[in-house]
């Protein structure tokens, strides 16, 4: 294997020679195989439309709501093919926040919280729901912000507490993993740091996957940097050796904003 | 003398200000033609109508023409009201919602989640072709199906299935109309709690969509509640109140039409009128309300 590909030993996910194509022969990931490290925020960098959506789409199977999919390759999670499990069991194990929060508009921000289970018809005693709320809320900062207004819904929160919102939601399933896609793009720069912080203090329980074209931000919290160029994973290596001494000169050209 | 030779011709604000009036004051003119018809419709019926307007008018069924005359020799307000046609239409109408929505809400949904695809645009085209059919004409159709085919003689449900047709391509287009409001970042996070389709859509998508699928199901009522033609074909009218769907009943538009054949009963068309169009107008306001409330 290429000496720009990161080997990483008992990943919790490993992406073997995926390619997803969009119709026939529109490639937006193209053969890529990596490894991903437990408890560490692995970072997936790249200008617009290089294909880091898709692929994090893919290991929860999202991308698979997109008409006309063709994927080829494995992914696989703790050793097991995600392809083996219903989507419901896969995403109850890998969580994902988006760019524009979206808490439910509906719902109070309790029943925010606990949505998966409720729409999945879960039942669960009110006070194990209780339970897994407070958790919830309290791994993402939120509680004390909210914790009088728990029943009201979430539309008068800020865009970064929605976003936080959002973390909790997906962290109630108690996930192995969490895909974020760009989630600090659509806050202002004080909600962005705290995200940020959160998802530092995640990665001691979660293993995160953060897409994001902000350089910056991956060179400030993440410990793995994906770089994606036109479908194809162009390097992966710990976030400090590449932006120090990048191997391709690709990403290079990228990192020194030659293009992207 | 220096702004000419700036801008190289006369001075032409004057008649700019004066194109600006004359424009203005046109569509004053206009307007005032557009509203002047409803302003004339509201004026004639509380003229005409209100005095007709008591408890017994919507309690009672309507005179038979003997105590009308006697009541118009002897210039007194028409005893009895309209109660038989008040009932009817509550009951055709809520027969025809109950047939129409579900359907509706179903196809609109459908044509949603098919965005561009070739048999849904089909779809589309006949609603609104269905939107375009003459209403007689669907009174016509429910007339073979119902009133012949199953009824075996005229009835509340042959109408209120004339009206459900009606209401099908309001209905279609509205709530396909507010599905796509929904931002699809919202499906997107049912998607990813792992939340089956179906559950998406009754969970949270119908849910969410609420204010937007009330107001288009109250506007297609408000729509069909004024219908006559396609009554007169199925439900053709009852002087009594009546509850069974399998039986002829009255409904207020019919009522009209029979006071308007009735000279001694003519007091009784506005006042009918009247109440048809407070009944509408008092929708359209509830769906406006709906639709601020939530948007």
């Amino acid at each position: 294997m290429s000496d720009k590909i990161l080997q990483i030993s008992n990943p919790v996910l490993s992406i073997s020679n995926l390619s997803i194509a969009y119709g026939k022969d529109k490639y937006a990931v193209k053969d890529v195989t990596a490894d991903v490290k437990r408890n560490a925020i692995t970072a997936i960098m790249g200008p617009s439309g290089c294909g880091k959506s898709t692929l994090l789409r893919a290991i929860n199977r999202m991308h698979e709501l997109y008409p006309n999919i063709h994927t080829q390759g494995e992914i696989k999670l703790n050793g097991e093919s995600i392809y083996g499990i219903s989507t419901t069991k896969l995403r109850r194990k890998i969580g994902m926040v988006f760019q524009r929060p979206n808490p439910f508009p509906t719902m109070s921000i309790y029943e925010n919280v606990i949505a998966g289970y409720n729409l999945n018809g879960s039942k669960l005693k009110k006070s194990e729901k209780d339970e897994i709320v407070e958790s919830s809320l309290t791994d993402v900062g939120l509680l004390d912000e909210v914790k009088d207004s728990l029943n009201k819904k979430g539309n008068f929160l800020s865009g970064g507490q929605q976003q936080r919102l959002c973390v909790a939601r997906a962290l109630a399933f108690k996930p192995d993993v969490i895909l974020m896609d760009e989630p600090t793009s659509a806050l202002d720069p004080l909600s962005t740091a705290k995200i940020e912080d959160l998802l530092v203090e995640l990665k001691e329980h979660y293993t995160i996957i953060l897409v994001t074209h902000n350089m910056s931000q991956a060179a400030r919290i993440s410990d793995n940097a994906m770089f994606m160029y036109l479908g194809e994973l162009v390097e992966y290596d710990k976030t400090k050796v590449m932006f120090t001494n990048p191997k391709d000169s690709r990403t290079e050209g990228y990192l020194t904003g030659k293009f992207g | 003398m220096e702004r000419e030779a700036i801008i190289g011709e006369k001075d032409h604000s004057n008649w700019r200000e004066l194109k600006n009036r004359l424009f203005f004051g046109t569509v004053v003119v206009l307007a005032g033609i557009t509203i002047s018809p409803i302003l004339l419709i509201v004026y004639k019926l509380l003229a005409k109508g209100l005095k007709q307007i008591n408890f017994d008018f919507f309690l009672k069924v309507a005179p038979d023409t003997l105590q009308a005359m006697t009541a118009v020799r002897n210039g007194e307000i028409i005893p009895g009201g309209i109660a038989n046609g008040i009932t009817g239409t509550i009951l055709m109408v809520v027969v025809a919602s109950l047939i129409a929505i579900p359907v509706s809400i179903v196809i609109g949904i459908f044509l949603y989640e098919n965005q561009g695809k070739k048999y849904a645009n089909l779809i589309r085209s006949l609603t609104d072709i269905l939107q375009g059919v003459p209403s007689v004409v669907l009174g016509l159709i429910a007339y073979i199906w119902i009133v012949q085919g199953v009824t075996k003689g005229f009835s509340a449900l042959a109408g209120s299935v004339a009206l459900a047709i009606m209401m099908l391509p309001l209905i279609i287009r509205s709530t396909e109309e507010t599905m796509k409001m929904i931002p699809i970042s919202i499906k997107e996070a049912g998607a990813a709690l792992g939340v089956p389709y179906h559950k998406i859509i009754l969970k949270v998508m119908i849910p969410s969509g609420f204010s937007g699928l009330m107001t288009g199901i109250l506007l297609s009522i408000s729509r069909v509640l004024g219908e006559t033609a396609p009554l007169m074909l199925t439900t053709l009218g009852s002087t009594t109140i009546n509850f069974n769907i399998t039986k002829p009943t009255s409904a207020v538009p019919l009522q009209i039409w029979e006071f308007y054949n009735n000279p001694n009963m003519i007091d009784l068309v506005w006042s009918s009128s009247l109440f048809l169009m407070g009944f509408v107008l008092t929708l359209n306001i509830i769906a406006k309300r709906i639709s601020m409330k939530y948007s």
